[in-house]
């Protein structure tokens, strides 16, 4: 009996020792309870990857004297998250990993009453390419290959995305309507399951982000056709760009971290300091090559702006899809 | 021969006085995170993630996988002593622990716990260590319609779990489907059914809501009404001797449901979109479908505990499969070890194994030592648990009722999900008054957000035809084994209706 009691109490001075928070030196404000950290996504793909990517660097490098508590909502292309986030009674201690159904589902679902400008900015970690992705078994290695290959399928090609209205299905259906096209969709609730359910040949083509890819393009199964990007990407050099085939189009999804509405400004600048340290540090600038990332730091004030200019050309994407 | 050297290797490694020490401490943290209501394996590993930068790559990835098995042993020590779940993967453990415990057995309900879990995680360990690349594969060759038809045959052998009333049941399942659809609707990304405009369903309900709202809840009510104020206390008594007897007939008595967990929870684990709470789930119901005596699960039959118990362990062990070889996360616990791992420099994919592994052998020499050190730890604390229930239960149920509230606020801090839990405390009680089985509905909730959208992808793959779930060489006979144990039941009241026509 002696026995087990102690082993309970050195359970619990383990738990209690480990637990306590390391301490900071930093004057102002002060987290005073764990953070809520909420990730726009369900576990497993390029969002929540890169918030806990964010989360262990906080940790590793004791950057905050309250843990980041991760959080998943990826209900409802991330209306779950947003509501979740702007009804929170307490804006200082909750912040919220965004990827761009930040801007479209506040467009798509206008009853749910967000308004993004609300938010508080607080740091813009990078933007995530997109990459048009097929499994080596289906013999196809370029783009017009892949082309060919759908029209000669009427309809019956199949790919996998994240949900209707979502990053994906834009860059698809631009894609689609770009070059005539007829695929059949299948939505899916991250980026995780698309890519796993194309490993395993269930669909035939996604158009994932590269660190959602990477583990199957290095061990050979994936073949990257397509890239997303402005310029060709320095990890997959002969992969072309959408603008070499003639169609002026880009399109990334945002990796910015923003404060709940009413956030104070003590809190924010809090936040902001904490971020742009993790942002500065060794691991995140490694990660950004290493997933083909490309930095696009920005202050308050531009992303504000920066949120405008995504909304309006959401706006016009979302038209053209019909939404 | 190369796989046993490996693992030798590995083991080795994992008993390195660091490493074991990681386990130790790891163990004994998961067990009491575990046993509290509400919080899980991934509460564990999520508050102790920052820890493991203390210590090099390897011993880190061993303490959370010590953390992860010991709240598996520790969820069914709450399940059985108080009938609440000490975590979502021990739901299915009260259904038979709880009735234990009430018949003064519960050091026999917590000895088969920690037995079956031993069991079931070092057959996992072994199929782990000998299949691992072919496994994967086979998680591969999961695309949405085989999901589907794996989760009908959850439902299917769910049918008969709520007595041998089937209309109550499928009543019961029903009402947890409709739960278990508020909220967003995953394809599309609409709301749906949120009830009352309430915001606080737009994330919908979650699963440990219902289950501590029924089980902590509804059966502290269930125990007032049935001992009318009545101060009535079992004594169990807890020795040496008795807790060898108790292992004897644990092993005489759940062998099977042992068996059963140990394999399917394995399985289910493997798949990417399931985890270890399907997984226990599933293996009661299946327990309970072999047996020849189905009729004693719920009423105390150490099978019932031994088949759940099994499986969460065994399952924790298949959802490092598709993490370890695919990167993908089979539950959200090791979504969070996924993460630990990128921070540590390590790129969990195809080719983990043939690029780390040092790293890959001692994380699975580990799980053979965590899992021995669990069911040592897990023993040793078992007469503790039993003394607290000595308590009188005028006192335990207070202590019920607060540990219900905390572990229902502590899992998403949100007050709305209290009012929710004690709403369906009060309602679990009046529908069990009237012989309506509560399990079936606790299934429907955590199945049917995974059968819903799996049924819906499929349709859109095959344009809105059905026989994609009969002609793909997984699907179909999956299927076709499902829907003959759903209609089973039926034929069989249909021809006792016409034995009894006769007579």
């Amino acid at each position: 009996m002696r026995v087990t009691k102690r082993h309970l109490l050195g359970g619990l001075a383990a738990g209690l020792l480990v637990t306590a928070p390391g301490f900071a030196f930093a004057d102002g404000w002060q987290p005073r309870k764990p953070i809520d950290f909420t990730i726009m996504a369900g576990p497993g793909g390029g969002a929540d990857q890169i918030a806990r990517f964010i989360q262990s660097v906080a940790e590793k490098k004791d950057l905050t004297n309250r843990p980041l508590v991760p959080n998943n909502k990826g209900g409802g292309s991330g209306a779950e998250a947003l509501i979740h986030v702007s009804g929170t009674n307490d804006p200082d201690h909750t912040i919220l990993v965004t990827l761009n159904s930040f801007f479209t589902t506040p467009l798509r679902q206008a009853n749910l009453g967000i308004d993004i400008q609300t938010f508080t900015p607080i740091a813009m970690m990078g933007v995530d390419p997109f990459v048009l992705w097929v499994h080596k078994d289906s013999g196809i290695t370029t783009f017009e290959e892949y082309v060919e290959e759908v029209k000669s399928m009427n309809g019956e090609f199949v790919m996998g995305g994240t949900g209707a209205g979502q990053e994906d299905s834009i860059v698809i259906a631009y894609m689609s309507d770009a070059f005539d096209l007829d695929i059949k969709y299948i939505p899916y609730d991250g980026g995780g399951a698309v890519a796993k359910d194309l490993a395993g040949k269930q669909i035939m083509a996604t158009v994932n982000n590269p660190a959602e890819a990477k583990g199957f393009y290095e061990a050979g199964d994936f073949v990257p056709l397509l890239a997303f990007s402005d310029e060709r990407m320095p990890a997959y050099p002969d992969v072309p760009t959408i603008k070499e085939k003639g169609h002026d189009f880009s399109y990334y999804n945002q990796r910015a971290v923003v404060g709940a509405p009413g956030m104070s400004e003590d809190a924010a600048a809090y936040y902001r300091d904490v971020f742009t340290q993790i942002f500065e540090s060794e691991e995140w600038q490694g990660y950004l090559e290493s997933e083909s990332l490309s930095p696009l730091w920005m202050n308050a004030a531009e992303q504000q702006d920066y949120w405008g200019l995504q909304v309006e050309n959401h706006k016009k994407l979302l038209a053209a899809l019909g939404e | 021969m190369d796989i046993l050297a490996l693992l030798a290797d590995g083991m080795l490694l994992a008993l390195q006085p660091l490493n074991l020490t990681m386990i130790v401490i790891g163990v004994s943290v998961g067990l009491l995170i575990g046993a509290m209501p509400g919080l899980g394996s991934v509460n564990g590993v999520a508050i102790l993630l920052p820890v493991t930068f203390l210590v090099p790559p390897n011993s880190a990835i061993i303490f959370l996988a010590a953390i992860y098995y010991g709240a598996m042993y520790g969820g069914a020590i709450s399940s059985v002593t108080l009938g609440i779940p000490g975590a979502s993967t021990a739901v299915a453990t009260t259904f038979d622990g709880r009735p234990l415990a009430r018949q003064g057995r519960a050091s026999l309900a917590l000895v088969t716990a920690a037995l079956a879990s031993f069991v079931g995680g070092t057959i996992a360990n072994m199929l782990f260590t000998l299949f691992a690349p072919a496994l994967a594969s086979v998680a591969l060759s999961f695309g949405p319609p085989e999901v589907f038809a794996l989760m009908l045959l959850a439902f299917a052998t769910f049918v008969g779990l709520g007595g041998d009333d089937i209309p109550k049941t499928i009543f019961s399942i029903c009402f947890g489907l409709v739960l278990g659809a508020v909220g967003f609707d995953q394809i599309s990304g609409a709301p749906r059914l949120v009830l009352f405009e309430m915001n606080g369903f737009l994330q919908g309900i979650g699963f440990l809501v219902l289950a501590i709202g029924v089980y902590g809840i509804g059966e502290m009510l269930w125990t007032i009404e049935q001992s009318r104020g009545e101060v009535s206390k079992t004594t169990p008594k807890m020795t040496v001797k008795g807790m060898a007897a108790d292992a004897k007939e644990a092993t005489k008595r759940g062998w099977k449901g042992t068996f059963v967990g140990s394999f399917l929870g394995f399985f289910v684990g493997v798949l990417p979109a399931a985890g270890a709470t399907p997984g226990s789930l599933m293996s009661y119901g299946v327990a309970k479908m072999i047996s020849r005596k189905p009729e004693t699960f719920g009423q105390g039959n150490p099978d019932g505990v031994a088949a759940p118990e099994a499986a969460n362990n065994s399952a924790s062990t298949g959802s490092m499969l598709p993490m370890l070889t695919l990167g993908i996360p089979g539950s959200p616990t090791t979504a969070i070890l996924l993460g630990g791992m990128v921070i540590w420099g390590l790129v969990p994919g195809p080719r983990l194994f043939v690029d780390e592994t040092e790293f890959v052998w001692g994380l699975i020499g580990s799980f053979y030592v965590s899992n021995a050190a669990a069911v040592l730890i897990n023993l040793a604390f078992i007469p503790l648990f039993i003394w607290m229930l000595r308590m009188p239960f005028t006192v335990l149920a207070p202590m019920i009722f607060v540990l219900s509230i905390v572990g229902g606020y502590a899992a998403t801090r949100d007050m709305f999900d209290i009012w929710l839990m004690v709403i369906f405390g009060i309602g679990a009680f009046f529908l069990r008054k009237f012989d309506y089985p509560l399990a079936p509905a606790v299934l429907a909730i955590v199945l049917g957000p995974i059968a819903e959208p799996t049924l819906r992808q499929s349709l859109l793959l095959s344009s809105g035809d059905p026989s994609i779930f009969f002609t793909r060489p997984i699907a179909g006979p999956i299927t076709v084994i499902a829907l003959i144990l759903i209609f089973l039941p039926a034929f069989k009241l249909l021809r006792r209706r016409r034995t009894a026509d006769q007579v």
